[in-house]
């Protein structure tokens, strides 16, 4: 299943905030998305997955997502989301409980994504009894519940501290190797984007539009070794941004 | 570092060596004093209870001495017969049957009708647009001065008395759910859909709980309002109820009934008040 954004155009009231932006998320392809702040990533994530409607423009999928797929489009959120009055199992079970299935499946499944990610001995815990790095496991267990074909990410690891980060992004790899899911990944982390990225798309300031796209061919799975060449992508990224970014920072300047 | 270790070296370097352990060690030592105490709510359970026994000790004593007059006050312990009495005629559970079967029933309907409504006010702009002017005009009208309405309309037995129990209780109620539901995480909501969660679930499941602890703490308010309004309506027509009893002692001067009827309502609202508690770490222990 492919995921198909069709020259987007995207404005609230009178300020255009995305300006024609084509993008494709291919099977088992990650997709970075980085540029500068406020230029419209959260929104274009929004428009992806159907939580808003574009002022122009057009969002597709093409093929038809796995048939075991709850939830072709699943979201992971900056801030987790996870409901404080459920456990960690009730959190995974909330999205379940919808679709009609056996009790003892649903078990199964919340079972085996919770050992997925390391929770199996939490499953009882409630939210405010977790670290954060933690609560974007569950959030993280919650999505791989539904059998998601593309994951919509917005700077997943950006509430963790640095730490938690690297440990999350070891464990966002492994899980790629595993499940081989597809996933739009929105990061203001350029080594989170070479680390994760297949391709890299880079972009303008406000109004949004996309600047450049950089792919990396280096296996997901092997780039933890090869931090010289992915640290020249970084670099080179950088470069891609730094007048973008300057620019955004004098706008909000002038504007306050 | 023992001072033994210190004591050389502060000769050796004592002329160059200016606040350096060295010298703390020759000058007295003194604790850093502790600052950070107070300011803290810890349960505190026996001075409650301490303080309730005194002040009623105290009343007693006053009593009995003549420093306090018994026509303007009468000695706990004639108040405590006055509820005696009560007991053992069996008066005690006719009144206080009445009125928890008034303060039951209004309660309960005003708080169903009012969380129903709160909930709809909450969830529909439509609903929103042509109710929340309404509730905040009608929420302010004493309900006590529309009794006369009400025993128009319900007549003077239970009905009236019911109903202003209800709608006194409803209208706090019916703020309380929807200022609940516009505070529950619109990210959490958004969450829901993001998942494909049907309406009924996203209500059910994420819109209620969410509401639920401002829902609660109407709850506490519309409980005072119900045990006020309890009273003022069986000060109107009733035979029986601690409002009766307490509008009857009044009457004949006996003040030391009226003041067994008043701690009967005291007794009331901390039952009440407890139940509540209760129902709060039940429901809302998440929050612990
Ligand atoms: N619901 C909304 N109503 C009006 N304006 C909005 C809304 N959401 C976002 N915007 C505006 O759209 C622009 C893009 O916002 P968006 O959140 O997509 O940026 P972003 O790239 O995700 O920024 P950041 O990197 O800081 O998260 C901003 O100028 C923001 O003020
Ligand atoms: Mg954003």
């Amino acid at each position: 299943m492919q995921l198909i954004a069709r020259s987007i155009t995207h404005a609230y009231d009178t300020v255009e905030v995305l300006s024609d932006v084509s993008l494709t998320i291919g099977d088992a392809e990650i997709v970075c998305v980085v540029g500068p702040s406020g230029c419209g990533k959260s929104t274009l994530l929004r428009l992806l997955g159907g939580l808003e409607r574009a002022t122009s423009g057009s969002v597709l999928i093409s093929g038809s997502p796995p048939a075991d797929s709850l939830n072709p489009l699943t979201y992971i959120f900056q801030d987790f989301a996870l409901l404080p009055w459920r456990t960690v199992a009730g959190n995974v079970s909330l999205v379940l409980e919808d679709h009609a299935m056996a009790a003892g499946r649903r078990a199964a499944i919340i079972a085996d994504v919770l050992a997925r990610t390391k929770l199996a001995e939490f499953a009882a815990a409630y939210p405010r009894q977790l670290s954060g790095g933690m609560k974007q496991r569950v959030a993280i267990a919650r999505a791989l519940a539904v059998n998601p074909a593309v994951m919509l990410m917005d700077e997943p690891l950006s509430a963790l501290d640095s730490q938690t980060r690297e440990l999350l992004m070891d464990d966002l790899v492994d899980l790629w190797t595993d499940v081989r899911f597809s996933a739009c990944y929105i990061t203001h982390n350029l080594a989170e984007a070479v680390r994760l990225g297949h391709r890299i798309v880079v972009m303008s300031r406000r109004p949004g539009r996309i600047r450049d796209v950089v792919e990396i061919d280096i296996p997901i799975a092997e780039r933890a070794g090869r931090g010289k060449e992915l640290s020249e992508i970084q670099d080179r990224l950088w470069n891609l941004m730094r007048e973008e970014a300057r620019a955004a920072d004098r706008e909000i300047t002038d504007a306050a | 570092m023992p001072p033994e270790m210190i004591l050389p070296n502060k000769q050796d370097f004592a002329a160059d060596q200016p606040d350096t352990e060295g010298a703390a060690a020759a000058a007295p030592l003194q604790p850093v004093p502790f600052r950070g105490g107070g300011f803290v709510a810890r349960p505190r359970r026996i001075i409650a209870p301490l303080l309730f026994i005194v002040l009623i000790a105290l009343w007693e004593i006053g009593s009995r001495t003549g420093v306090i007059s018994p026509i303007s006050l009468p000695a706990p312990s004639e108040a405590a017969g006055a509820l005696a009495d009560l007991v053992t005629t069996g008066m005690l559970w006719k009144h206080l049957s009445a009125s928890l079967f008034r303060l039951s029933a209004g309660w309960t309907l005003g708080t169903l009708l009012g969380v129903t409504l709160g909930l709809a006010i909450g969830l529909s702009s439509t609903v929103r647009a042509g109710l929340a002017p309404l509730v905040a005009a009608l929420f302010p009208i004493p309900k006590i001065a529309l009794l006369p309405l009400f025993i128009v309309w319900f007549g003077i037995g239970e009905g009236s008395k019911v109903a202003t129990i209800l709608f006194g209780t409803f209208f706090p109620t019916v703020i309380a759910t929807y200022a609940g539901v516009d505070n529950v995480d619109r990210n959490l909501i958004r969450m829901g859909q993001s998942f494909g969660l049907s309406w009924r679930s996203i209500v059910r499941k994420i819109i209620v709980p969410g509401a639920l602890p401002s829902i609660l703490s109407g709850f506490r308010i519309s409980a005072s309002i119900a045990i006020i309004l309890l009273v003022a309506a069986e000060m109107i027509g009733a035979e029986f109820g601690i409002g009766a009893y307490i509008l009857m002692a009044g009457a004949l001067y006996a003040i030391d009934q009226l003041i067994a009827g008043v701690a009967l309502l005291s007794v009331l609202g901390l039952t009440v008040a407890w139940l509540i508690g209760r129902t709060e770490k039940w429901l809302l222990a998440w929050r612990a």
